[in-house]
């Protein structure tokens, strides 16, 4: 579904990403791991049309997707979280994901139809598949982190995508809701057939729940493959270990 | 949750409201008369700058340009062709709109500052271009005694004309805030950057309502020039496009009608204060400090805070 080849991203000297390979197969549950600064979330820029590739190729379902803007981007079926919270902190948790609905039914340039009776459906089964239906009046600002990290997921969801993409879904969550949020998102996976790329700090919960694991180190892969593999795999140790 | 578009709770009071303001002007003084109807087009020149500003967050730092383009496009249609009124009525709006697409174009590629100004320099030259073709647009004196049809001759009759028409784009504005690219549009201000991953074409919507909120700019040009009869570089001057923005801050930019309540407010003061001094500019600097200071939400978000919200004019803060 998604292959990525001999990508490169640099910020002046620095090259953030350099030959990053990926490959993500429909339905499968893909995790990117590497420690602080790897590259993961450029990685993640890159594939998602926030950010250009200096060299290499991203290809999502035939097509090559490395030079078009966001916006076309998600509306050829990839929908993504952010790392650092990224909602609207104004709009209501209901307006959130509608946003995104109403964008995923190209309507957002609709002028004369009230906005209030539309996407309500689908929306409101976003909020509740995830837990956020009893807050979808309340300001998404003043949402706690958890919940704001969960509604990340809920607009991205709001687009429907065929591939997730998740930026550290559970950044700033202490062990419990780490663990009750992943459990949420494989639900997630196997309730919507959904195919999920993502990247996560805590190894026990990666190696638990992902199918096929990609290791980064200093903007290189290093290896892509199950977890058993990737357990056993000695560059990947050494990386973890640290030689800096 | 009674959340149709029409509420009728706070409509009733807006049709109260209209229906004073229709049998005004036989009780009032013509001066008065006069004064409301200016207040009409000020307000409806505010209401247009809020849709790119307190909806769309864009630093749209020169509006005035497009007012005044559009109230002297309907000028010269008057006095220089023959064609009819109501061209000129749709034609110089159209101008407006035009105008607001092309420099548009270049000002959302920019990051908001750099936006604002682009716009302060383009509109600039909009207005330099003005002063100068004396031959053409009478430089720095206007054009002034600009005919009229027998159906706009008296005050009382562009009273009501303001009027009808102010209230049909107040009317259509609404319905913009509260259509998909309304609400899309507020999101956009709020987060830009997450729009985009969510599958819009910010840059394209911010252009849209761009163009729209010039053609309204345009409208009450039109509106301004059935009052007046006359036009002047004024009307397109940078000092003309702070009052403006001051009027979105003083009424609230994130209610819908604070704006409209702004222009009222800096009319009056303009009226009654402005001609004891020449110093009106540093009264308007003035005004923006105390308000940054004491009102940030302005004058309809402060009563909005304190009486909640069954003061007219539903609140704008997100979609509600
Ligand atoms: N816009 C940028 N300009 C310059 N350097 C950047 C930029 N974005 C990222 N970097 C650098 O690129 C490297 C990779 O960053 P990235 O955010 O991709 O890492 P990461 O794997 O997501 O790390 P983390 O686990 O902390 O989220 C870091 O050293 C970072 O400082
Ligand atoms: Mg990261």
């Amino acid at each position: 579904m998604l292959k990525v080849e001999g990508v490169e991203k640099s910020f002046g000297e620095f090259m953030a990403v350099n030959g990053a390979d990926l490959t993500v197969g429909k339905g499968e549950l893909v995790a990117v791991i590497g420690p602080n600064g790897a590259g993961k979330t450029t990685l993640f820029n890159l594939i998602t049309g926030q950010l250009k590739p200096d060299r290499g190729r991203i290809v999502f379902r035939g097509e090559e997707i490395a030079s078009i803007p966001p916006y076309e981007i998600c509306k050829r079926g990839i929908a993504r979280s952010f790392q650092i919270v990224n909602i609207f902190p104004r709009l209501t948790v209901f307006g959130n994901v509608q946003v995104a609905v109403i964008s995923q039914q190209r309507k957002s340039n609709t002028l004369f139809h009230p906005a209030q009776g539309m996407a309500v459906e689908e929306t409101n089964r976003i909020l509740e598949s995830l837990g956020l239906i009893d807050k979808a009046w309340n300001t998404a600002g003043s949402l706690s982190h958890g919940d704001q990290r969960i509604l990340e997921i809920a607009i991205a969801l709001g687009n429907d995508p065929k591939l997730l993409v998740l930026d550290e879904p559970t950044a700033g969550m202490s062990p419990e809701e780490t663990s009750a949020t992943m459990g949420l998102i494989k639900g997630l996976a196997q309730e919507r057939g959904l195919t999920i790329l993502f990247c996560e700090h805590d190894m026990d919960v990666v190696f638990r729940i992902a199918r096929s694991i990609m290791v980064m180190h200093q903007g290189r892969t290093l290896i892509q493959g199950k977890p058993q593999q990737v357990r056993e795999n000695e560059e990947v140790m050494r990386a973890y270990l640290g030689e800096e | 949750m009674g959340r149709t578009i029409l509420n009728w709770k706070s409509f009733l009071p807006l049709l109260a409201i209209f229906l004073i303001l229709l049998i005004l002007p036989p009780l009032l003084p013509r001066f008065y008369t006069y004064i409301i109807a200016l207040m009409f087009v000020t307000g409806l020149l505010a209401m247009s700058l809020n849709i790119v500003v307190g909806h769309g967050g864009l630093f749209q730092f020169h509006h005035a340009a497009f007012y005044g383009a559009s109230a002297y496009t309907f000028a010269l249609i008057l006095t220089k062709t023959s064609l009819p009124l109501w061209i000129g009525f749709i034609a110089a709006p159209i101008v407006a709109a035009v105008i607001g697409l092309v420099i548009g174009l270049f000002c959302v590629r920019l990051t908001r500052l750099y936006f604002g100004m682009l716009q302060i320099s383009l509109g600039s030259l909009i207005w330099a271009i003005v002063f100068r073709w004396y031959h053409f647009t009478g430089g720095d004196d206007g054009i002034h005694g600009i005919p009229m049809p027998p159906f706009l001759s008296s005050l009382t009759s562009s009273y009501y004309f303001i009027l009808i028409v102010m209230a049909i784009c107040l009317a259509v504005i609404y319905l913009i805030f509260k259509s998909p690219f309304g609400t899309t549009l507020l999101a956009i201000r709020d987060n830009p950057q997450r729009c985009e991953a969510v599958g819009i074409n910010v840059r394209r919507h911010q252009l849209a309502a761009i163009v729209i909120a010039t053609f309204f700019a345009g409208m009450a040009g039109v509106l301004f020039v059935v009052l007046e009869r006359s036009v002047f570089p004024d009307l397109l001057f940078w000092v003309l496009s702070l009052e403006i923005f001051i009027m979105c801050l003083l009424g609230g930019w994130f209610t819908f009608l604070g704006p409209f309540l702004g222009a009222a407010i800096m009319v009056s003061l303009r009226t009654f204060v402005g001609i004891y001094t020449e110093y009106w500019t540093l009264i308007l600097g003035i005004i923006l400090i105390l308000l940054i200071f004491f009102l940030p939400e302005g004058v309809m978000g402060f009563l909005l805070e304190k009486f909640g919200s069954q003061v007219a004019g539903p609140r704008e803060r997100g979609i509600e």
